[in-house]
């Protein structure tokens, strides 16, 4: 209850506080910075420069995971992460979705498949050198992953090379318990500069894990485990001078970093620096008065500061309305009856009320824009399309009763809906959804339980769901990586139902869908790839297990401070981490 | 004296270990009771979906499953002789009096609120300078003028004081004058005093006037009161009629009488915001004990929660310590003995 009234209060005090800056807040000095129009950084780079120098400035409220680029999970955390580690791949450092793509960035070139897929090799850049003067070699990068996804000490990073590398006879328990210098038998190292992973399935998309700052090279002889991320040995333009939890971390530059190696990073800021578990309301204030360059979680202005931001003509040219790739929908349960009928469904489809919806999750600024496809649409291999129109996707309760009588419940029925309890909005959202389908006939009793056991224990166990008779569940969902592949094959591919922690709630088992999945990770040509992660959103819609809701997104404030900004797709809608500057 | 400090030393080290327990008992026992799983607790310290095999690795190297008696004996037995610690590659040493190892940050307690003390001892001596300056003197005019003009703005300015909160005030003269006004065109930071004085008080003069803002006021009023009570005493008449300046009467009478109430709030006072200042420093972002206590039990941070409640006690024992002695000095009728 105290934690209720102190954040209203700071809502309260914020929104005083903004407007008193706006009196004495920046105004239009003319620059090209200036000049940019609000959502400019969606399209194009905001103030570009090659200007070297100053210290640019991040906060942020509240603390990394981790920075250990071995054992970090946070889009901002792998997007700040280049400055100090070099990953084997990287996004391509362009505004749009030529963001998406993905160029070599520690290696030569993108990794080269052989073996169906099943086998790729990197050629490690040379001359690459850490920050203490030793050079990088590949024997750097296998020990970075094997640290990252085999022990058991750094927990907090995803474990998809752990998943898709062939593991050693007996399983191989990580170099903090495995001494030997042979390791992980599947990461071959056959010289300093060439790198071979052995996969235990084709993946198509393998360079996109190379993206995963546990690519970065680590050096065993400096590695201190858990320790490691206060003790950062970096490959990138910056080292880490001192990072304290809770607090700060500041960065130089790399002496040893070679431009000559690096073909990405401009290096601009000769310091880098970030407090950490600031106030947010203050983090804006500062932002828009230009005390501060960079919010680096890049979630986007709280709600506070929002009304200044756009209410003020010269403020909101400094503003970006931001796709993140994660979507907000709910999943029907196809193994729930009425719901193992494609036509229930399709009722549901219909007769929910998207801007509703839409309004219990923060408005189209804080909920995002309304959904309606499985598919973001800064993700890769989107198309936008619309199965279930209504006027104003305001729901249309007339088209749901005609699928009702198709499924043989023209009375309508009840079921239950699962939320969770310490999410509001998603709460809000819940609501406004029992309210679309009352219009219909379908009456739904909404059941919330905490966020940490939603997928253990609840709408993530597929026996519960069952025995309970779960029809619908709300859920959001972002890729790790922005393919169609990253976001969509856990939650719709029936070979990822778990019977804890499962992330396809509907239990999709579609095969098409199955098959277009193990084609696609088979299938070279990204084009190709594309349009079957297209195909796969069509037969999940058409087969109606999931309505989406709403497609995320951010109100970003870009300072005149700062040079290079926009939007990056790859990371969830934030700015653009590699090459900022000062101005 | 002697003798009354030793006792009182004595009832601050079973006042610790009773802390101790309490903190140790909530933050194991509560959650428990609310449903809380050691599964739940070890998924927070893995990333996104994590699987089983990783929750049972995380609650094995933790020690989540050990029996609360377990746990705390311990946390005692790492006070006493120390503990070990694995990082991974190797153990580290958390050496006597080791008050535990935040998993979180992966680094011992200890050296964390040394880091943090600094920080609070900044601006919870700074502003106490101020609010007894400023509040004790405000108190005293308006206690002599007593319905004056000054009296009756100096007491709603106080009222304004008590009432608006350190996160509204801290904001609001935070956009003035620094945003505003650019007074602190790049905002406030702690600087160490020790790295630079003339920045370490530049940054703090907005917290310290913040904080002040609401101590002064509290403390103005209790001065006023104490003052106007304390002057309608037959002794204060007595020393008048005696033909005592009036100086005198005011400062070695009344003032001292005063005091003795507001010392005591004050010593209180003191200690409580030496564990931590949280409003203050949460407004600011300075990373004081008080952000650290609050950032910790959001995080769920059990060994850097215990390590502030224990030095937050700490401060608070001594302070009233010193309070009791100061009583003494104050007021010769106050034997300690």
């Amino acid at each position: 209850m105290k934690k209720i009234k102190i954040g209203a209060s700071l809502a309260v005090g914020a929104v005083l506080a903004a407007g008193l800056t706006a009196c004495g807040g920046d105004s239009e000095s003319g620059t090209s910075g200036s000049a940019a129009k609000a959502d400019a950084a969606n399209t194009a780079v905001v103030n570009a420069s090659d200007k070297k120098g100053g210290n640019l400035r991040y906060a942020m409220s509240s603390d990394w995971d981790s920075p250990d680029p071995g054992d970090t999970y946070y889009a901002f955390s792998w997007n700040f992460a280049r400055n100090y580690a070099r990953a084997l791949t990287t996004f391509k450092n362009a505004p749009g979705n030529d963001n998406l793509e993905v160029v070599p960035d520690l290696a030569e070139s993108l990794g080269t498949p052989s073996d169906g897929g099943k086998t790729w090799t990197y050629k490690i850049r040379k001359g690459v050198k850490f920050d203490d003067g030793t050079e990088v070699t590949s024997k750097d990068v296998k020990y970075a992953v094997e640290r990252s996804n085999f022990t058991s000490e750094l927990q907090l990073g995803p474990k998809y090379f752990k998943q898709y590398l062939v593991d050693n006879p007996g399983g191989y328990k990580g170099p903090y318990k495995d001494k030997s210098e042979e390791g992980l038998k599947s990461i071959e190292t056959p010289d300093d500069h060439t790198i071979v992973f052995h996969l235990n399935t084709p993946f198509s998309e393998f360079d996109y894990l190379g993206t995963m700052p546990q690519t970065a090279p680590v050096p065993r002889a400096k590695d201190t485990g858990v320790n490691y991320k206060k003790e950062i040995v970096s490959s990138g333009p910056y080292k880490v001078d001192s990072y304290v939890p809770g607090k700060e971390m500041k960065l130089s530059r790399n002496q040893h970093w070679d431009a000559s190696t690096d073909p990405l990073r401009k290096a601009l800021p000769d310091t880098i620096s970030v407090a950490l578990n600031q106030n947010q309301d203050d983090i804006d204030n500062r932002l828009m008065s230009g005390a501060l360059d960079v919010d680096l979680a890049g979630a986007g202005l709280a709600t506070a500061a929002q009304p200044k931001a756009l209410g003020n003509a010269a403020q909101k040219n400094h503003t970006d309305v931001a796709t993140s790739n994660s979507l907000t929908y709910m999943t029907i349960s196809t193994k729930v009856a009425p719901f193992d009928n494609p036509a229930c469904r399709k009722a549901v489809q219909y007769a929910v009320d998207k801007v509703s919806v839409q309004t219990g999750l923060g408005g189209p600024l804080a909920g995002g824009e309304i959904a309606t496809t499985v598919l973001p649409p800064s993700v890769t291999g989107y198309e936008k399309f619309d199965l279930y129109p209504s006027a104003n996707n305001a729901g249309d309760p007339a088209k749901a009763k005609e699928q009702l009588a198709e499924c043989g419940q023209p009375n309508g029925f009840t079921t239950t809906l699962t939320a969770r309890a310490d999410r509001p909005k998603e709460m809000a959202a819940a609501q406004a959804i029992q309210q679309g389908l009352a219009k219909a006939g379908i009456k739904v009793e909404i059941k919330s339980y905490p966020s940490g056991d939603y997928f253990t224990k609840y709408a993530g166990a597929p026996s519960f769901v069952k025995s309970n008779k779960v029809g619908l569940s709300m859920m959001k969902w972002g890729a790790d990586w922005p393919s169609g592949f990253g976001f969509l094959q856990q939650i719709v591919d029936s070979r990822s139902i778990k019977p804890a922690g499962n992330t396809n709630l509907s239990e999709t088992d579609i095969k098409a869908v199955d098959d277009l999945f193990d084609a696609s990770t088979q299938e070279n040509d990204t084009a190709k790839r594309n349009a079957m992660y297209g195909q796969v959103d069509k037969a999940v819609m058409e087969s109606g297990d999931i309505v989406p809701l709403t497609y995320s997104n951010q109100l970003l404030y870009r300072p005149d401070t700062i040079s290079n900004v926009f939007v990056s797709a790859a990371y969830s809608g934030m700015y653009d981490y590699l090459n900022l500057g000062v101005k | 004296m002697f003798a009354f400090i030793v006792r009182r030393l004595f009832g601050a080290v079973a006042m610790l270990m009773i802390v101790s327990m309490v903190t140790f008992g909530i933050f194991f026992l509560l959650p428990k009771l609310a449903g809380q799983t050691t599964d739940q607790l070890a998924a927070s310290y893995a990333g996104k979906a994590p699987t089983q095999e990783a929750i049972t690795d995380i609650k094995e190297r933790l020690g989540l499953d050990d029996p609360i008696a377990v746990q705390y004996g311990r946390f005692v037995k790492g006070i006493v002789a120390g503990q070990d610690f694995s990082n991974g590659p190797s153990v580290m040493h958390c050496d006597a009096p080791c008050l535990g190892y935040s998993f979180r940050n992966s680094e011992p307690v200890l050296p964390t609120l040394l880091d943090r003390a600094p920080v609070t001892l900044s601006l919870a001596a700074g502003a106490a300078v101020i609010w007894l300056v400023v509040g004790v003197g405000i108190g005293i005019i308006s206690a002599l003028r007593r319905g004056s003009l000054f009296d009756r703005l100096a007491m709603m300015t106080a009222l304004a004081g008590v009432s608006l909160p350190i996160y509204f005030t801290g904001l609001v003269s935070l956009a003035v004058f620094a945003y505003g006004l650019k007074l602190w065109p790049n905002g406030v930071a702690y600087t160490s005093f020790l790295d630079n004085p003339v920045d370490w008080a530049y940054n703090l003069i907005l917290p310290w006037v913040t904080l002040a803002f609401l101590y002064a006021a509290l403390y103005a009023r209790l001065t006023r009161a104490g003052m106007l009570e304390t002057l309608n005493e037959d002794y204060i008449r007595t020393a008048r009629a005696k033909g005592l300046p009036e100086r005198t009467v005011i400062t070695k009478h009344a003032l001292r009488a005063s005091l003795t109430p507001i010392l005591t709030v004050f010593g209180l006072d003191l200690g409580l915001l030496l564990g931590g200042a949280v409003l203050t420093e949460k407004t600011f972002g300075f990373a004081g004990l008080g952000a650290l206590s609050i950032d910790s039990i959001e995080s769920g941070d059990l060994p850097m929660v215990m390590g502030v409640v224990l030095l937050a006690t700490v401060f608070i024992v001594l302070a009233s310590l010193i309070v009791d002695i100061l009583y003494a000095v104050v007021d010769p009728r106050v034997r300690l003995n």
